[in-house]
């Protein structure tokens, strides 16, 4: 029999994981400089799933993945390793880091490192493990095998 | 040059992500073989140019050592990744033709890519602690290779092999922060410098907590305990690349850090002591054992002894017959596990007592058998003669009679127990169990490896001389230096 989560917690979980979810991208686009970056941005973004997994069950968390979570997993491993690898193809050493300076007028002048796209490659790492975790382990019962 | 080797990490993890993308498994099992190949092609590149000319080092991230980390290809590495590789494709290809194990586990070539750049990893890095995060990754995805077929009885027999690999890396990294106390860095070559104003004993309590630690994993006695209960319920690709590579890693780190960081002036009894036990409490335990994969594992421990027998005379001689036994014994191992596989997949099962006369129903099998086994008795022509003779060799100069001596029972005993797998599944009247045909593919891939150890045998003079080499820049300290090759 499957039982409804309270309405507490449905409704809680309406607001939490917007919310969350931004944070963890702020986090994951300010890590370069400040305290952040991809892996805890990533486990906050996993946490948001979590709270999605709490409420909705597996289901929820299956529609709310746009691809299969171990394909997040893979994307994410080959943007780190594609930054890595980028490194030699610009004729330097492997994770060699670069930086983009863009001036955009009103809205201040930007430095985007390629740290960040590696980061990004750990987030997508961190919530396509978390979502697997989620879809493989949690709830047995629920389980379609 | 440092590209290649950069890349030599890269392209299993490359591998990694593309096999947990693509949706479809013939496209997976197509990346998985080309990237396997490449980096064999890529590893036997390394090898002939650092035999050639100097070590190369990269400095990762483009920080020089010792603030960022150096990966350092010398000889020793190049031999290791170069028949590391060679296993790594040939076990691919047997498992690929096998079909059922990346059929029953979709994430089978992605986890076995992970295994792969940890290996990798473990041989190329000049620096402590990306040593110890190497064995993560080679370790933790070998956890899932081996607990996926999650039947009661395996993972039982593999919560030990987990627990045990916890606790050894729970130790390596107490070590690392022991050595880190005393030297004030994590990089080896700064750390072999460094090393010699330390106290004596604060050096050596060091120096054997890391033969411990390396010794957990390369399962010499008495810490093998957990090998031959959990090694044989795995897959057959599964047990055949962990018996051949994974105590071979545990034997490379022994032999890097004994040799550059704990350097022993004259042959270390007690290692040789050690040595000695593990031969001879191996081969022991491998003839008491019914099943072909449980003699088999025990003979993983017994050969390990070889190895660290050779490390133990600190001489060149030794050193290189112990590199060139490794080299031999990461393609024999394998192979023979997949011979066991292939009498398994015919029988339906691999305990002698069930299973007879496969010499008659498919003497193809028979046929991969015999070089390998003969093998790793160590037989002449084939390759763990040239290895086994150089050890003895090297015993003699170094005046370690006993151990020599010891060595040349266990290999009596080996020889034994070689001929029991012999009598027991190929000899006789066929049994009824023995109806299916191995894939051709599967066959095609041991006979492969087959080839490469006979040819191991044929290139012995030329193996000794760069392994010779590569003992040489072990015991000198070698041509690296810190951030520079």
């Amino acid at each position: 029999m499957k039982v409804r989560p309270s309405l507490l917690v449905e409704t809680g979980a309406r607001t939490m994981v917007p919310t969350l979810l931004v944070v963890s991208a702020f986090l994951l686009v300010v890590g370069h400089d400040s305290p952040g970056g991809g892996f805890v941005g990533g486990l906050l973004a996993g946490g948001a799933l979590l709270v999605v997994f709490l409420s909705g069950g597996r289901a929820a968390v299956t529609s709310m993945l746009p691809v299969p979570a171990g394909a997040i997993l893979g994307a994410g491993i080959m943007t780190a390793v594609a930054t890595a690898i980028g490194g030699l193809v610009f004729g330097r050493a492997l994770l060699d880091a670069g930086k983009l300076e863009i001036d955009a007028g009103w809205f201040g002048s930007w430095s985007v490192g390629s740290a960040l796209l590696f980061d990004v490659g750990v987030f997508l790492v961190v919530v396509g493990l978390v979502s697997t975790v989620l879809l493989q382990l949690g709830d047995p019962e629920e389980r379609e095998e | 040059m440092t590209t290649v080797v950069s890349l030599l990490v890269a392209v299993p993890l490359v591998a990694v992500g593309l096999a947990l993308v693509l949706p479809s498994l013939a496209l997976r099992r197509a990346v998985s073989m080309a990237a396997s190949l490449a980096s064999l092609v890529l590893s036997v590149i390394v090898l002939v140019s650092v035999d050639g000319g100097d070590a190369i080092s990269v400095a990762v991230g483009g920080w020089t050592a010792p603030i960022g980390i150096q990966l350092v290809a010398d000889r020793f590495a190049g031999l290791m990744l170069a028949v590391s590789s060679t296993a790594l494709f040939g076990v691919l290809a047997y498992a690929v033709g096998q079909r059922d194990t990346d059929d029953a586990f979709p994430a089978f070539h992605a986890t076995y890519h992970a295994l792969a750049a940890g290996v990798a990893l473990a041989f190329l890095t000049g620096d402590l602690f990306t040593l110890f995060v190497a064995f993560e990754i080679m370790l933790t995805a070998s956890y899932v290779l081996i607990t996926h077929r999650s039947e009661a009885a395996q993972v039982r027999s593999t919560m030990t092999y987990v627990v045990v690999g916890l606790v050894a890396s729970g130790l390596f990294l107490i070590g690392i922060g022991l050595a880190y106390a005393a030297t004030g860095t994590v990089n080896l070559i700064e750390m072999a410098d460094r090393l010699g104003d330390v106290d004596s004993g604060t050096r050596a309590g060091i120096g054997w907590l890391f033969f411990m630690v390396f010794g957990i994993k390369a399962a010499i006695f008495p810490l093998f305990f957990w090998l031959p209960d959990s090694y044989p319920t795995a897959v057959t690709p599964v047990t055949a690349i962990f018996a051949g590579l994974l105590t071979k890693v545990g034997v490379y780190a022994i032999v890097r850090t004994q040799t550059l960081l704990f350097p022993s002036d004259g042959p270390s009894t007690f290692i040789l002591i050690i040595a000695g036990l593990t031969m001879v409490i191996g081969v022991l335990g491998a003839i008491a054992q019914g099943d072909i994969k449980r003699i088999l594992s025990f003979h993983i421990i017994s050969q390990i002894g070889y190895m660290i027998m050779g490390l133990g005379f600190f001489t060149v001689a030794g050193l290189a017959a112990a590199i060139v036994f490794i080299v031999h014994q990461v393609i024999v191992k394998t192979v023979m596990f997949l011979v066991g596989g292939l009498v398994e997949t015919s029988s339906g099962t691999g305990r002698l007592r069930d299973v007879s006369g496969v010499l008659h129903r498919y003497p193809v099998i028979a046929v991969l058998f015999l070089p390998a086994a003969l093998s790793l008795a160590g037989l002449p022509p084939f390759s763990g003669f040239v290895g086994k003779l150089a050890l003895v060799q090297a015993g003699f100069s170094a005046g370690q009679w006993i151990v020599v001596g010891v060595s040349l029972f266990a290999s009596i005993l080996t020889l034994f127990s070689m001929t029991k797998i012999w009598a027991g599944a190929f000899w006789g009247s066929p049994t009824t169990n023995l109806t299916r045909r191995p894939g051709r593919a599967m066959v095609a891939a041991t006979g492969g490896l087959v080839a490469v150890s006979l040819f191991i045998a044929f290139a012995g003079q030329p193996l000794l001389e760069v392994a010779t080499r590569a003992a040489q820049d072990l015991l000198t300290g070698g041509a690296v230096t810190i951030g520079g090759s």
